[in-house]
C-alpha cells in the first residue's frame, strides 16, 4: 500500500479530533503515516492514539522551537516527509493554520492544491462546496503530490487499532529571517468549547442578541449543547462579539450538524457561511425574515425567552442522562 | 520605503455567481465585478504606513482587462503605481500558478519592505495564497493581521484565528495578511480619481515574468474541476409561532432528529 502523510494537530496532550477524520479519510488512498510537529517528548504521548485511528508510523519534528513560529515548522516537516517517504498524498485539516501549511507545502512541490474537500474518494478526487453552497464540485490534482485540506467535520473518524513505529524526522532550525515569530499568545474567547470550524453544533447569535451581554444566552446554549458560539457579520460590526467568530462571506464557513441562529435576519453574507450545515433552527422575532427561507425549523419569537427555556431542557436531559 | 499591496477583483458577493458549463471557471460576463473587500482594506493599510513613512506604494492585481479597475480604485484612494499582470494563459489559474505569478510580480519591484494582503478573498476563500506569495519569495508571514506597526526595519502585528490571539514579530521584509477588522477603507476623492487617471499601471504577461521559462513546462493549473453540479436551494421547513411552548417542541423535534 502506498504511503499518505497526514498532518497531526494536536495540543500537546491531546491529538484533535479533526486529525483522527484525517486518518480515517487517508485510508481511503493508502498507509496513513503521522507528521508530528512538536515539544520534545510530544510523539511518545500521542503515538498510541494515532495509531489507534489507523496510523502505520509516525514521523516526529521535535523541537524546542516548534512553537515559536506560525506554519514554518509544519512546513518543513512535511517537505522534509515527502522527500523521505514519497507519498501519494498529503492531507492537512483545513483550520486557519492548516489551509497556510497545505498552501505553502503545495508551492514549494510545485504541486496541486485542493482545499475545503468535504470528501474523498479512493482515485484521490474530492468533493468541495463553493460559493458559499451554490455548486458542488469534484476536483483532482493533475500534476505532482496532492495535497489536500480536508474540512473538518466531513468524515466520522473510525478506530483502526494497529502498531505505529516513531521515527525522528531531523528538520533545520526554523530561519528567523523568513518566519514570523510568536512573542505572546492569548487564549480562544472560547475557552473550552470546540472551535467553531470543528464543532458539531454552532449557535450564533445576530442583532437580535441586542447587545454584547446578550451574547451570554447564544452561550449558554452553546455550553448546554457542548457546541461553538458563533456571530453574524452584523452583531459583530455592532461590537457584540469579537470577529474571529464571525460566520459569514467573510468570515467562517461552517458545515455543522446543527446549526441554531438567534436573531440573525439572514443575510446573503451570513447564509454562504452556513447553509451547508445539516440542520438549521432558526429563532427570530420577524416572520419575513430570509433566514425561515433556509431553517429546518423555525421559532418566530423572542430568542431572549425560546433560547433559555432550550438550554433548560438540554440541561435537564445531559444532568439526567 | 517600498509597500506592494495585492489586490483581486471578485465578484459581487451581493449578486449570484455562476460557473461557465465549459471549463467551470467563473462566469464573469454574467457577475458584478468589484475590488474585494478584504484587500481594499490591505490597500487602506498600505496607505496609512505611506502618509506615516514617506513609503511609494506599488498596487499588483492579476485579472483580465477588467482588473484594471481595481487597480484604478487603489490607485484614487492613493498607491502611486500600478502592476497589471494580464495574460489569456492565466485563465482558470489555480491558486499555486496564482501565488508564482503574484511573487514574481512582487520580485519586479525593487527593494520591497512590506508586501501587504486580504487574509481571504471572497471568492475562492483559499486563504492560502498570501502564505503562498511569502513562501516563495522567502519572506516572513504575519497572516490574519488586525493590527500593524513598523518600527526599526522590524514588523509588529496582532493576529486573530479561531485558535487564539498571538503577538507576532519579524524582520523587513515581509508579508502581512489582513482580516477585514483592521481598518475602514477611505473613499477615493475626485481629486484621486482624476488624479489615478495620470498615474503608471505597466500591463505584464507571462513571457514578462518568466523570461526564461519553459512555456511547455509552465503549468496554469494542477488540478482540473472533472464535474461541477448547482446544489439545490434549501428548502424551508416548520415554522413555528412561540405560543411560550415552542422551546419544549424545538427540544422534541431536535430529539427526534437525534441532534441532541
Amino acid at each position: 500500500m502506498p504511503d499518505v502523510l497526514v498532518l497531526v494537530e494536536h495540543d500537546g496532550a491531546r491529538v484533535h479530533k479533526s486529525t483522527y477524520e484525517l486518518l480515517t479519510a487517508a485510508r481511503r488512498l493508502g498507509d496513513p503515516v503521522a507528521v508530528l510537529v512538536g515539544a520534545p517528548g510530544t510523539a511518545a504521548r500521542l503515538r498510541e492514539s494515532l495509531a489507534r485511528y489507523g496510523a502505520t508510523r509516525v514521523y516526529a519534528a521535535e523541537s524546542t522551537e516548534a512553537g515559536e513560529f506560525v506554519g514554518s515548522p509544519a512546513v518543513d516537516a512535511l517537505y522534509l516527509a515527502v522527500r523521505t517517504v514519497d507519498p501519494v498524498a498529503v492531507l492537512v485539516s483545513a483550520t486557519t493554520d492548516g489551509k497556510e501549511v497545505a498552501g505553502r507545502l503545495a508551492a514549494r512541490l510545485d504541486t496541486g492544491l485542493l482545499t475545503d474537500a468535504v470528501d474523498l474518494d479512493s482515485s484521490g478526487t474530492v468533493t468541495q462546496i463553493v460559493f458559499g453552497g451554490a455548486y458542488t464540485t469534484r476536483s483532482e490534482v493533475t500534476h505532482g503530490i496532492p495535497v489536500i485540506a480536508l474540512r473538518p467535520g466531513s468524515f466520522d473518524p473510525e478506530e483502526h487499532p494497529g502498531d505505529a513505529v516513531e521515527h525522528a524526522l531531523a528538520v533545520p532550525p526554523v530561519d528567523p529571517a523568513v518566519s514570523a515569530r510568536v512573542t505572546a499568545r492569548r487564549a480562544a474567547l472560547a475557552g473550552d468549547r470546540p472551535a467553531l470550524t470543528e464543532a458539531s453544533v454552532v449557535v450564533s447569535g445576530g442583532r437580535g442578541v441586542a447587545g454584547a451581554d446578550g451574547f451570554k444566552v447564544v452561550e449558554e446554549l452553546a455550553d448546554a449543547l457542548r457546541g461553538a458560539v458563533g456571530a453574524s457579520r452584523a452583531a459583530v460590526d455592532a461590537g457584540y462579539y469579537p470577529h474571529q467568530y464571525q460566520v459569514g462571506q467573510t468570515g467562517k464557513s461552517v458545515s455543522p450538524q446543527l446549526y441554531i441562529a438567534l436573531g440573525i435576519s439572514g443575510a446573503i453574507q451570513h447564509l454562504a457561511g452556513m447553509q451547508t450545515s445539516k440542520t438549521i433552527v432558526a429563532v427570530n422575532k420577524d416572520p419575513e425574515a430570509p433566514v425561515f427561507g433556509v431553517a429546518d425549523y423555525g421559532v418566530v419569537g423572542d430568542l431572549f425567552s425560546v433560547a433559555p427555556q432550550l438550554t433548560r431542557e438540554v440541561a435537564a436531559r445531559r444532568g439526567g442522562s | 520605503m517600498n509597500i506592494v499591496v495585492l489586490v483581486k477583483q471578485v465578484p459581487d458577493t451581493a449578486a449570484e455567481r455562476t460557473l461557465t458549463g465549459t471549463d467551470h471557471t467563473l462566469d464573469r460576463e454574467n457577475s458584478d465585478l468589484v475590488l474585494d473587500e478584504i484587500n481594499e482594506r490591505a490597500a487602506e493599510e498600505a496607505l496609512t504606513l505611506k502618509e506615516e513613512n514617506d513609503a511609494e506604494v506599488t498596487v499588483v492585481s492579476m485579472g483580465p482587462d477588467s482588473a484594471l479597475d481595481a487597480i484604478r480604485k487603489v490607485l484614487a484612494m492613493g498607491a502611486d503605481r500600478g502592476i497589471h499582470v494580464c495574460d489569456d494563459r492565466l485563465r482558470g489559474a489555480d491558486v499555486v500558478t496564482t501565488a508564482k505569478v503574484l511573487a514574481a510580480a512582487v520580485g519586479t519591484v525593487t527593494d520591497v519592505d512590506l508586501v501587504l494582503a486580504g487574509d481571504a478573498a471572497t471568492d475562492g476563500q483559499a486563504s492560502a495564497v498570501p502564505a503562498m506569495v511569502a513562501e516563495l519569495l522567502g519572506l516572513p508571514q504575519l497572516t490574519h493581521v488586525r493590527e500593524l506597526a513598523l518600527d526599526a526595519g522590524r514588523v509588529r502585528a496582532e493576529r486573530e484565528t479561531d485558535s487564539g490571539e498571538a503577538t507576532l514579530g519579524a524582520p523587513l521584509p515581509a508579508l502581512v495578511s489582513v482580516t477585514e477588522k483592521i481598518n475602514e477603507p477611505r473613499y477615493p476623492s475626485f481629486k484621486g480619481i482624476m488624479a489615478a487617471k495620470k498615474k503608471p499601471v505597466a500591463t505584464v504577461g507571462l513571457d514578462d515574468l518568466f523570461p526564461d521559462a519553459d512555456h511547455a513546462a509552465f503549468l496554469v493549473t494542477r488540478t482540473r474541476v472533472v464535474e461541477a453540479v448547482p446544489r439545490p436551494a434549501r428548502a424551508a421547513g416548520t415554522v413555528v409561532t412561540d405560543d411560550g411552548s415552542a422551546a419544549r417542541r424545538l427540544f422534541d423535534h431536535l430529539l427526534a432528529q437525534k441532534l441532541l
